[in-house]
């Protein structure tokens, strides 16, 4: 079986060791991450993380097969590239008397539909959204003039079916063991 | 922000008492039910023991020699007693050296509750004396694990710890209490967990996976059933039996499963794996349809991969979602838990005998008599068996007793020739062969089922790595029957050396002590059998006893334990010799 790009999508409860417990999952099989990226999801008090990697559509399966299985996460779903609308996004710090010195870095930014967060006599900080080969089109006609800094972050991606975390959670019902 | 307790207490308007954490917890055990817990004080559990001093009429702490003693005799209570094995120690090294025993009980389902003392909260991430983090390190080897850090907190969690322990796959909890938490105070009430939203300890049962198992059943010449320990865990055993008696199917089981279905059963077909019997194993590759029921297709089960069952269609009846098409691809796969499942399904299936293809069974049962059992049970050399120390147990206790085996070449023979007439009567380190199993399980299984025969079958090597908790058995008067069989070798490792490395025997030769005064060192009445002649009386006398008892029997230095299935080879590639 081929690898592919996976996005995983975990809806968890806010717990502190959640997140050792889902990188172990993949430490365990060797698998590295292309980024995991942990923050609020739309229900309140429950977490999402999106997990980027590349591995076989077998492999992703037991793998969400092993987070599902933690205590603390209400569901787990893997999805090809297709199936979501993902972003990365990255920040540029470069030095501002590049900005007169070369000028054609003023149109590399126009044509690039980034957006520049902050300007200080010393730096600017260029922020772009997009498809990880938009951000490292970017950086490729930047990095010429020289970088002070640059960061990118991890993966975030909505999927383009329905989420039925909410109901999963509403038909729970306390039993007698 | 209200926590948790709080927002229960203005739910259900219970009373409550003010107390410390360390009461708390001693109060919580008592509400699930516990009344004895194996543990060793330390410095940061030792408000909660001071509790315990208190409690000790209600609730018994058995010292064990060695924090990983008490995981083990936790284990060994829980698999004997079907309840949640309860251990206790302090922070730092009393926390690591639970992680064999909570590694053991991850991998086995076992579930036990391990509370660990830490350092102070204001002392977290200082490297104070003893700080381990113990959450961290047993992450990967808990089912869940949680850390207090104030008093209040200690019934919900320790609630949901049981729970969870207990409920759907079982397994070890570790749940660890900072000294301030156990210092703290709080108004104690304690209400059972009764459900967690983010845990679905048992999937729901899809009525067309019955049918479609029904269909394959109905409809197969040559079926084999596969048992594991959820039939146990499930208290599954009459489900099984019911369903193996109407569809006349032949039933293996697996080294966890031993016990699930009698012995002398006429469709018990014996066990599969690495070092299980020749018919089930040969015969797993000529099934037409194979059903897995409670187990998970363990590598020692399965042998290679690749060549597994391929002629078969199988159906997987399980608890865990995360075990269907993880090792084995299934074509059916019934979820749930087999107690109900089992009693679904049984209605829908015809009744049915399958003599020919149990006669297969048959068949090959006296291939390995001929070849492997009759020289082990009966040998004609000089040399004790240990198979003949199986033999004569069986002998005098009619298959009543609970045995608890280590690991290595004693513990598959045990596993091979144990007679059993009930279930739960086989405790042994499955899935992580741990070394050091038995005498510590022993302890908590006699204690677990304390009307039951208890015997532990132990070689030399694994014997010494847990040898200190005499010190428990001589202190507690636990009668428990201690059978060390002595070939003063690592001698698993001894015969894979001497079949895959040449027998270049590297590190597998053990000079021994006189293990008899050892025994005697701790007032346990024992005694050393070298001569066969000696042999069935010495059990005898073992059995007999009332007391604890320790039997040494010197066996063949050099015997080897088939059939075997070589690493990595196929389940048809059994081998005899």
């Amino acid at each position: 079986m081929e690898k592919e790009n996976f996005t995983i999508s975990v809806y968890t409860e806010n717990n502190i060791g959640l997140l050792n417990r889902i990188s172990a999952i993949f430490l365990k099989r060797h698998i590295n991450l292309d980024s995991m990226t942990a923050s609020q999801s739309e229900i309140k008090d429950v977490f999402r993380f999106t997990i980027a990697v590349k591995v076989t559509e077998e492999q992703v399966k037991k793998i969400v097969g092993q987070i599902e299985k933690q205590i603390e996460v209400i569901k787990a779903f893997y999805h090809k590239e297709e199936d979501i609308i993902y972003q990365e996004t990255a920040l540029f710090k470069v030095a501002s008397k590049l900005l007169f010195e070369e000028r054609q870095i003023q149109n590399v930014i126009k044509n690039s539909n980034a957006n520049i967060v902050t300007v200080t006599p010393e730096f600017f900080v260029i922020e772009k959204t997009g498809r990880r080969r938009e951000v490292e089109a970017l950086y490729r006609k930047l990095d010429p003039y020289g970088l002070m800094q640059f960061t990118r972050s991890g993966r975030i991606a909505v999927t383009k079916e329905k989420m039925h975390i909410s109901k999963i959670l509403e038909n729970f019902t306390e039993e007698a063991v | 922000m209200e926590t948790q307790t709080q927002a229960i207490k203005k739910k259900t308007n219970i009373v409550t008492e003010r107390m410390t954490g360390a009461e708390a917890v001693i109060r919580c055990l008592l509400a699930e039910g516990v009344d004895l817990i194996y543990g060793y004080p330390g410095g940061a559990i030792m408000p909660v023991y001071d509790e315990l001093y208190k409690y000790q009429d209600k609730l018994h702490h058995v010292l064990t020699r060695h924090e990983q003693g008490a995981t083990h005799a936790a284990q060994g209570y829980a698999r004997t007693s079907g309840r949640v094995g309860v251990a206790i120690a302090t922070s730092g090294p009393g926390a690591t050296n639970f992680v064999t025993g909570i590694a053991d009980a991850q991998i086995d389902s076992t579930p036990m509750v391990c509370i660990t003392g830490q350092v102070g909260s204001h002392l977290l991430g200082s490297d104070a004396f003893q700080e381990t983090d113990i959450i961290g390190i047993s992450t990967p080897i808990t089912k869940w694990n949680h850390q207090v850090t104030k008093a209040e907190d200690i019934p919900t969690v320790l609630a949901k710890a049981f729970y969870i322990a207990r409920s759907g796959r079982p397994g070890p909890v570790l749940i660890d209490i900072t000294k301030d938490a156990q210092f703290g105070e709080l108004d104690f009430a304690y209400e059972k967990c009764k459900g967690i939203r983010s845990y679905i300890p048992v999937p729901d049962t899809d009525p067309n996976s019955l049918k479609e198992a029904a269909k394959l059943i109905n409809a197969a010449r040559k079926p084999m059933i596969v048992f594991g320990q959820g039939v146990i865990l499930g208290k599954a055993e009459e489900e099984l039996k019911d369903f193996v008696e109407k569809s006349g199917i032949p039933s293996a089981w697996t080294i966890l499963g031993l016990s699930a279905l009698p012995t002398a059963h006429p469709l018990n077909v014996g066990m599969v794996g690495m070092h299980g019997n020749y018919g089930p194993n040969k015969l797993t590759n000529e099934c037409d349809l194979l059903l897995a029921i409670g187990m998970r297709f363990d590598d020692r089960v399965t042998g290679n991969l690749e060549t597994y069952a391929k002629q078969a269609k199988i159906i997987h009846f399980e608890i865990d979602p995360a075990e269907v098409d993880k090792n084995v691809k299934v074509d059916v796969a019934v979820m749930g838990d087999v107690k109900r499942t089992l009693a679904q399904l049984l209605p829908l299936i015809e009744p049915n005998s399958h003599q020919d293809w149990l006669q297969e069974f048959k068949d090959h049962d006296t291939i390995e008599f001929d070849k492997v059992i009759k020289e082990e049970l009966y040998p004609t050399k000089e040399g004790l068996s240990m198979g003949e120390v199986l033999r004569g147990i069986n002998e005098e206790t009619n298959g009543d007793a609970v045995i608890v085996s280590d690991v290595g070449q004693h513990q598959m023979i045990a596993c091979r020739y144990a007679e059993f007439t009930k279930s739960k009567s086989n405790v042994t380190s499955g899935g992580l062969g741990t070394m050091g199993f038995a005498l510590p399980a022993a302890i908590g299984a006699k204690m677990g089922a304390p009307e039951r025969e208890v015997i532990a079958i132990i070689g030399d090597g694994g014997y010494q790595m847990t040898i200190q908790e005499l010190g428990t058995i001589f202190q507690t008067k636990v009668p428990l029957k201690i059978v060390v069989l002595n070939n003063d070798f690592l001698g698993m490792v001894r015969q894979w050396q001497q079949l895959f490395f040449d027998k270049r025997y590297a590190s597998t030769e053990m000079v021994n002590p006189d293990f008899v005064k050892i025994a005697e060192g701790y007032h346990i009445n024992s005694k050393r059998v070298t001569q066969r002649e000696n042999l069935q009386d010495a059990i005898k006398e073992m059995i007999e006893s009332k007391e604890p008892y320790f039997l040494e029997v010197c066996v063949e230095k050099e015997n080897n334990v088939f059939p075997m299935i070589p690493t990595g080879a196929s389940v048809s590639d059994v081998r005899l010799e």
